[in-house]
């Protein structure tokens, strides 16, 4: 019994309460980016020519007549700055109390709730992430499994090089070459938008080229760490076959730590697709973000937005961690 | 060193040179346009031809390199100072200060995806070079931090701290002249992959419109300006040289920041 707490128990509660604390600065740091907006947020959105009327029956619309924190340092008549207490009733609390109500505020420009837009956009986005990881592991553990077997040739340094420049060509780059290739020389596949299978290809791609020449490389040292290890020797000695003892043992031991790598790689994935819908026009969260959100300065949008991806993001790396112990029983006891 | 360090580190003594010398490398003026020569492909006259308003590509991907550049050094050593105290101060004291630090601060920056946290930042504060420089210091410091923290926490144990705490050295000689010069070695290595990261981010804000304005010849508002459908079709240079560059910046710094990884671990070296 101590020994469950010991080793199961009480790691989980640490990390879930990390979790917690996590999630509650996130959500705090989006509340509050609000405030940093140069100037007030209504005469940015209404522009210079709006009436003291039209400012203030926005404010109250959008929640923004109440105080941002519980407390401020507002100047006196004397210019001196004050400590002021201004209780619950603040922005930060309201929008904290509307979000577990499931309430992300209203759009500033559509005045639609900002909910309902991201649920129409985040399938989306979902969609192109998970394309990008199959693209990517589907690049990644032939050319890693076969760089590491035959590691210090010419096979693996090319590899290596491939990889390295998969990494360093960011996807802004792929992506228009790609449109320029495929859409404009060939007119094999569509530019841009969101309709059929076609549609996913270029962005897939695009997005999953980064991850697929990271994951490369995991899987190469992973592969070439295993292939050091006593059961392989044991499965050779077998008589097992070499692709055997490489696809059945080694890679099934290799993978542990890849798993963790496409778990962490999420965020760069996430983030990526911000670019990579930009690109293409591909109507997921990222375009929400950049084109409804910033481009027109509608913050509610951007706080939602940056709050939902956040979340996925933590959510998703959370999930990893219980993978990588569920699969790796060393990593549970230690 | 392997050869591909090498590499990296001649491309990027070219690139700082470049940098350094644009105004005498670059042909012609960033600014001027002049739409009669326009999708111009590449020539003696414009080396890499123009763009879509009749710009001098070449120079522009030349003066280029001092915004990348420029963003990949402020960035790198701001981020590297603060993490590197911050790292230090909470591996060699421990207690509640490493708590806080790498239990909370660590994983609350791990939980944002980088990018995010910059281009949030950038979204509210507005667009600019020296915002753009803030937020990414903001998510860049915490590599290092974590980095150096797990060094001096090893190093300090080493027997010649041991020794210096008992001839009476204060924490501040111990922590800066005993532990410091001997854990930071492998900040080199993430330095040099720091620069990499810092050039993209740049270039990938500026593609966004959240990072230098567009007259500016930052690479990424040139990718931006060449991407639509018209200027692929009719100049499709003009993307692929600043893509180029882009490429060939983040590549040479991996380059050098792999390599000496190589080279500063002997377990990875003799493999």
């Amino acid at each position: 019994m101590r020994s469950f707490f010991k080793h199961k128990f009480f790691p989980l509660l640490r990390r879930f309460v990390i979790f917690l604390l996590v999630v509650w600065t996130v959500v705090s740091l989006v509340t509050l980016l609000i405030e940093l907006v140069p100037g007030d947020p209504a005469v940015s959105v209404l522009g210079e020519q709006a009436t003291p009327e039209q400012i203030e029956q926005f404010r109250q619309l959008h929640g923004l007549d109440s105080p941002p924190f519980f407390f401020s340092f507002p100047r006196d008549d004397s210019g001196d700055r004050h400590f002021r207490w201004h209780g619950s009733h603040n922005r930060y609390t309201e929008y904290w109390v509307a979000l577990l109500h499931g309430d992300m505020g209203r759009s500033f420009r559509t005045d639609r709730p900002v909910l309902d837009l991201i649920k129409e956009r985040y399938p989306a986005t979902i969609e192109l992430a998970l394309a990008a990881l199959l693209v990517a592991v589907f690049i990644a553990i032939p050319l890693g499994v076969f760089a590491g077997k035959n590691r210090g040739t010419w096979i693996d340094n090319a590899a290596s090089v491939i990889a390295l420049i998969g990494i360093s060509l960011p996807g802004f780059v792929i992506g228009p070459l790609l449109v320029y290739v495929f859409a404009v020389k060939l007119d094999w596949l569509p530019p841009s938008g969101r309709f059929d299978f076609t549609y996913l290809i270029l962005p897939a791609v695009t997005l999953g080229a980064a991850l697929s020449a990271i994951l490369t490389r995991m899987v190469r040292s992973s592969v070439i760490e295993e292939l050091n290890e006593d059961y392989v020797r044991t499965a050779r000695a077998k008589g097992l076959s070499e692709t055997k003892v490489v696809y059945k043992h080694v890679l099934k031991n290799g993978l542990i730590p890849v798993v963790t790598i496409l778990g962490l790689q999420l965020g760069i994935l996430l983030a990526g697709a911000i670019i990579t819908e930009k690109i293409f026009g591909w109507p997921g969260l990222g375009l929400l973000l950049v084109e409804d959100g910033i481009g027109k300065r509608d913050y509610r949008v951007v706080q939602g937005c940056v709050l939902v991806i956040s979340i996925t993001y933590i959510v998703a790396n959370m999930l990893t961690d219980m993978v990588y112990r569920w699969l790796d029983p060393r990593i549970r006891l230690s | 060193m392997n050869r591909l360090t090498i590499v990296g580190l001649i491309i990027v003594v070219i690139l700082v040179a470049v940098a350094i010398f644009a105004p005498w490398i670059a042909t012609h003026d960033v600014g001027t346009t002049n739409l009669s020569i326009r999708y111009l492909g590449p020539s003696a006259q414009h080396f890499f031809g123009t763009d879509s308003t009749g710009r001098d590509i070449f120079s522009r991907v030349v003066f280029g390199a001092r915004i990348s550049l420029k963003v990949g050094i402020v960035v790198v050593a701001i981020s590297a100072l603060v993490g590197t105290l911050l790292g230090a101060l909470a591996g060699y004291y421990g207690g509640w200060i490493d708590r806080i630090v790498s239990g909370y601060v660590f994983n609350v920056f791990l939980a944002f995806p980088g990018l995010l946290l910059a281009i949030a930042m950038v979204a509210f504060l507005g667009a600019g070079l020296n915002k753009l420089i803030l937020a990414l210091c903001i998510i860049g410091w915490v590599g290092y931090a974590r980095l150096i923290r797990g060094q001096v926490l090893k190093v300090r144990e080493y027997d010649f701290v041991q020794a210096a705490r008992a001839l009476g050295a204060s924490d501040a000689r111990i922590l800066f002249i005993h532990i410091l010069p001997n854990a930071v070695q492998p900040l080199i290595v993430q330095a040099s992959l720091g620069m990499a990261g810092a050039v993209l981010s740049e270039a990938s804000l500026s593609f966004l419109g959240l990072g230098v304005p567009p007259p500016a010849p930052s690479w990424g508002v040139m990718i931006e300006e060449a991407r639509d459908l018209s200027t692929l079709q009719a100049a499709p240079h003009a993307l692929i040289f600043p893509g180029l560059a882009i490429a060939l910046t983040v590549l040479a710094f991996n380059f050098i920041g792999d390599g000496l990884r190589e080279y500063l671990d002997p377990k990875q070296r003799a493999r």
